[in-house]
């Protein structure tokens, strides 16, 4: 299989969504999820918050072709769906910066390439602030150190250690790596009693 | 050592310490469904990959199917697809299916335990965050995205960091017309939507112990709506009891030897938690959400409390200071993985019994398996719903997410006994949820408003 490539930094315009707990059903309604692909999935991604605010950020002219999402508290709960996360990416998010994720949601989006960093709640509201001033300044978010820059502000955002060094070494698609010694997985299987039969 | 179940079912399962940082964990059980897997397997195909343990994943379908009929093909062209397309993988890559019309169909989180699948000490994997619902038995049950599903395929394993665990203790009676349901609503209440996130969430107290494995269930299933992406109960006597003769259960002296390895997994009695909380079961109310997510509820006599900017009060209609009883209802949906197994149905049956749906209500009861269905059917809690004007459906997730024909319309408000209340959830974006028991969705479907069950109780066992 094609070795994943390291994800050190990603750049772009960013695109702020506020609110805390947004959870996987208003970033991909489950109607969506009535199909045997991904496919087609950026067209829906906060559809119905969009249809009921004119105003949603993903409305809004000025964040198109914005890359980096900017989030608060504890966003993506709710369902596993991937649907959620491959709709973002799909749209063109490489990375999101917020206060908090849910952890399946954080996973999910890792396995595709798609860095969510957590930051406080100050430093995060003074990036909602800036991109919502000035749309076109570039954030760069630094997978290492975890520092995320727009413009001449600078804040300290962090990935769980097991994402970053994911994301460094390339190994973020965990698949390979799980079936790299595969007969380690058999052992195991041979002493679990309620495999082999009690 | 003294430790924790999770601990001792994590370090069993370990395969290895990936380059990564996080651990390779056995998935002893694998259960699929038509909505998160279609992908996976498509990606199985383009890197020529196979199942690696076939025999240890089980599918079936439940998100999507219809539960007015279930002929086939479905009327919904994209249902029939998803489901022929599950059939198809299944036959492929030699997995075990179950397909709508088949006897063990339905929603795989009470398949899974209904069939004796699910076990003591397993870890266990399905692409559907509640599969937390499996904790009850003891066992470490994660939900997954798509890809993790396509790991568990290939590699029967997942590349996870360990959870910390909080001990919940619940200790004394409950009040009648207090349920489970009751009982995680409170704890999600107190501890937060957000509160559960990095831990496993260890149910115990001697008001857990005396509950059924179908209130355990319902307790374990909504773990992930605090947050925590597993919980269970310890297992003991009740659960070897539920599980001794199911189909998928070790049979004759082979039970007797997993009775003793469950055993030896449980938490010892001096193990050491990363948190402590304990909740007092006399001091829990009936109680409804009336906000939108699972956190925001309210005992059904008490005044909603919170800040009136909150998004969830312009969404719901509610004000700071109002009471949720007397909110008038459109629909009233018993069925999902938290509240749809036969014990629900039968307390749902008991309130209903001898009385009419309010005339302005469509009223549902989506039985969560076609062996809860038949159960069901055998003490005829059919005629009861249907003679009061409920629908008697087939079974499904239905209304839980609206992927199927049921849904709500515009603003209805629905009174459910599933487990989430986001914006949306149950098919129109502007729906509204009010989360409850079922035994308080059999008494909203009557009033045609939220009521306190406990008014009903007393004239059920008068
Ligand atoms: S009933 Fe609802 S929560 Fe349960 S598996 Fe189905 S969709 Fe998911």
């Amino acid at each position: 299989m094609s070795q994943a490539q390291a994800i050190l930094s990603v750049t772009g315009r960013g695109l702020p969504v506020r609110g805390d707990d947004i959870d996987t059903d208003r970033i991909m309604p489950a109607r969506f999820l009535k199909a045997v692909s991904f496919e087609g999935l950026e067209r829906h991604v906060f559809e119905d918050d969009r249809a009921a605010d004119p105003w949603h950020p993903f409305n809004d002219a000025r964040y198109k072709g914005a890359s980096i999402l900017v989030v608060n508290r504890n966003f993506g709960c709710g369902s596993s769906r991937e649907h959620a996360p491959q709709g973002l990416a799909r749209f063109g998010i490489a990375a999101v910066v917020g206060e908090s994720f849910s952890e399946i949601f954080q996973g999910n989006a890792a396995v595709m390439g798609l860095p969510c960093f957590a930051a406080d709640r100050e430093s995060i509201d003074r990036l909602q602030s800036i991109v919502e001033k000035t749309p076109e300044v570039t954030i760069t978010a630094d997978v290492q150190s975890g520092v995320v820059t727009a413009g001449d502000v600078r804040i300290r955002a962090s990935l769980p250690s097991a994402l970053r060094d994911a994301f460094v070494s390339g190994q973020w698609n965990p698949t390979a790596m799980l079936l790299d010694r595969f007969e380690e997985v058999r052992e195991v299987a041979t002493r679990l009693p309620y495999v082999t039969g009690f | 050592m003294a430790n924790t179940l999770f601990h001792k079912v994590w370090d069993t399962h370990t395969v290895r310490r990936l380059p990564s940082g996080q651990t390779q964990l056995f998935a002893g059980l694998h259960l699929i469904h038509e909505v998160t897997s279609p992908q996976a397997f498509d990606m199985l195909r383009q890197h020529g990959w196979r199942v690696a343990f076939p025999e240890r994943t089980f599918a079936t379908v439940d998100h999507i199917v219809p539960t007015s009929s279930q002929r086939r093909p479905f009327l919904d062209v994209m249902a029939e697809e998803m489901t022929v397309a599950l059939e198809r993988n299944c036959r492929e890559f030699g997995i075990p299916f179950w397909p709508p019309d088949h006897e063990n169909q339905g929603i795989v989180h009470v398949i899974g335990p209904e069939l004796g699948l699910t076990q003591p000490g397993m870890v266990i994997a399905c692409g559907d965050s509640h599969t937390s619902t499996h904790g009850a038995f003891g066992a470490i049950a994660f939900g997954i995205g798509t890809s993790q599903v396509r790991d568990v395929l290939a590699s029967q394993s997942l590349a996870l960091d360990p959870l910390k665990v909080r001990r919940i203790d619940v200790n004394g009676r409950l009040n009648p017309g207090v349920y489970a349901k009751d009982v995680i609503l409170t704890i999600i209440r107190r501890l937060g939507v957000r509160g559960g996130v990095g831990y496993a969430y260890e149910y115990g107290g001697d008001t857990i112990d005396r509950m059924s494995l179908e209130e355990r269930m319902t307790i374990c299933n909504m773990s992930i709506e605090g947050g925590a992406r597993a919980g269970y109960v310890n297992p003991d006597d009740t659960t070897f009891a539920f599980l001794k003769g199911r189909r998928f259960a070790p049979q004759g002296a082979a039970f007797d030897r997993a009775v003793a390895w469950w055993r030896s997994l449980a938490s010892d009695a001096n193990a050491g938690y990363d948190d402590r909380v304990g909740l007092t079961a006399g001091s829990i109310e009936p109680t409804v959400t009336w906000g939108i997510n699972p956190g925001q509820s309210v005992g059904v006599g008490e005044r909603i409390d919170g800040d009136a900017r909150d998004e969830a009060f312009a969404f719901m209609g509610f004000h700071p200071g109002d009471r949720v009883a007397g909110t008038k209802i459109d629909v009233a949906f018993i069925g999902s993985c938290t509240n749809s197994r036969l014990s629900d149905l039968e307390e749902a049956a008991r309130i209903v019994r001898g009385h009419k749906v309010a005339p302005h209500v469509k009223a549902l009861v989506v039985p969560g398996s076609r062996t809860v269905s038949q159960a069901a059917e055998a003490r005829g809690l059919h005629e009861i719903f249907r003679s009061a004007g409920f629908e008697w459906r087939g079974a499904g997730c239905s209304m839980c997410l609206a992927m199927n024909p049921d849904r709500l319309e515009g603003r209805q408000i629905c009174a459910s006994s599933s487990n989430r209340n986001f914006k949306g959830r149950q098919g129109s974006p502007t729906g509204r949820t009010l989360l409850m028991s079922p035994a308080m969705v059999a008494a909203a479907a009557i009033a045609g408003e939220v009521v306190d069950v406990r008014t009903m109780l007393d004239e059920v066992t008068a």
